[in-house]
């Protein structure tokens, strides 16, 4: 699996995202700087990684959306290319308009920077393969923009459609206001768009990847992609 | 003052949010002035205003431009109106 993961400026979390993918895949990523305008060929997977890219100015990911490797990646989407966003990468993504909806502040104002609980909605995607539906695992955000917004149609399609891919949860997987520390609509925390390629997520899965960091629960998503891809070779 | 004096327009860009999404930050704004003791606020949303120098005389072509620019980054039209107003 051959991945390739965008470097804007403000962007902090490329490194640790690049770990992970070297760790578990085997190869290391090829960094990918905002203003080229290709993305390597051969590319399989594509990561927008976490951060505050152009400090989060104007609003969160909105400068970085429109950058111009964003014309190649939403090319390379279109032609059915997996691209995984995280955090920032999730609000440059539904900026840049691969992902509907938005992300907006915490309902309770306050940047969380902390363990969640998320239950994998389904395990059958490229993404969740390396999960059980319903298995809850535990991963870091650190977010003060990650509450999940979008209206009443795109809501109705999205979980009409499956693709709500993770949630905040309790310890035991139940959906309770308790456990939705930013307030996203119906406690989502990961979502794909229609055609299944994209997604994008809040928590950072590329943080819980190895023992040293307390848990591997993140492990799965990387090790679910790659699989995919030795599959579809 | 633009090339040849010929004096640039001024003009304002409001961002606001749509009617139905929520404002947290405004909430705590209303909070905040309540406490100052400032009295019969109903409710406060924040919006954005940005003050725009646009270069020439033609206002047409100024407020076509600042559409676009509300359109394409401005605004995020998923939860945000936007008004432009070229002055001068």
């Amino acid at each position: 699996m051959q991945s390739a993961v965008l470097v804007f400026p403000g962007i902090n979390r490329e490194r640790d995202m690049a770990r992970a993918l070297r760790l578990i895949s085997g190869r290391a990523p090829t960094m990918v700087w905002h203003a080229d305008t290709t993305l390597p060929p051969g590319t399989d997977l594509v990561v927008i990684p976490g951060g505050f890219a152009y400090g989060d100015y104007l609003r969160c990911g909105a400068i970085a959306a429109r950058s111009p490797i964003m014309a190649a990646v939403r090319a390379f989407a279109a032609k059915g290319g997996l691209v995984l966003a995280v955090c920032n990468g999730f609000q440059i993504a539904c900026e840049a308009g691969l992902l509907p909806g938005v992300l907006m502040r915490n309902t309770q104002l306050r940047f969380i920077c902390r363990d969640v609980y998320l239950r994998v909605e389904r395990s059958d995607t490229p993404f969740t393969r390396g999960y059980n539906a319903g298995q809850v695992i535990r991963v870091p955000v650190a977010h003060g923009e990650g509450n999940y917004i979008a209206d009443g149609e795109t809501m109705a399609r999205l979980e009409g459609d499956g693709r709500v891919l993770f949630r905040y949860a309790s310890p035991d997987g139940m959906i309770d206001p308790d456990w939705n520390h930013n307030g996203a609509m119906n406690a989502i925390a990961g979502i794909i768009n229609d055609r299944g390629n994209v997604l994008g997520m809040m928590p950072h899965p590329e943080n819980h990847v190895e023992a040293a960091m307390g848990r591997t629960d993140g492990r799965g998503l990387f090790a679910g992609l790659v699989d995919y891809f030795k599959q579809a070779a | 003052m633009g090339e040849y004096g010929i004096p640039d327009m001024k003009a304002r860009v409001f961002v606001t949010l749509k009617s139905g999404i929520l404002d947290p930050q405004g909430k705590a704004i209303e909070g905040a002035l309540r406490s100052l003791g400032v009295s019969g606020v109903a409710s406060v949303r924040q919006g954005k205003v940005f003050d725009i120098e646009i270069e020439g005389a033609d206002r047409a072509g100024a407020e076509a431009a600042l559409k676009a620019a509300a359109e394409k980054l401005l605004a995020n039209t998923v939860i945000e109106n936007y008004r432009v107003e070229v002055t001068g």
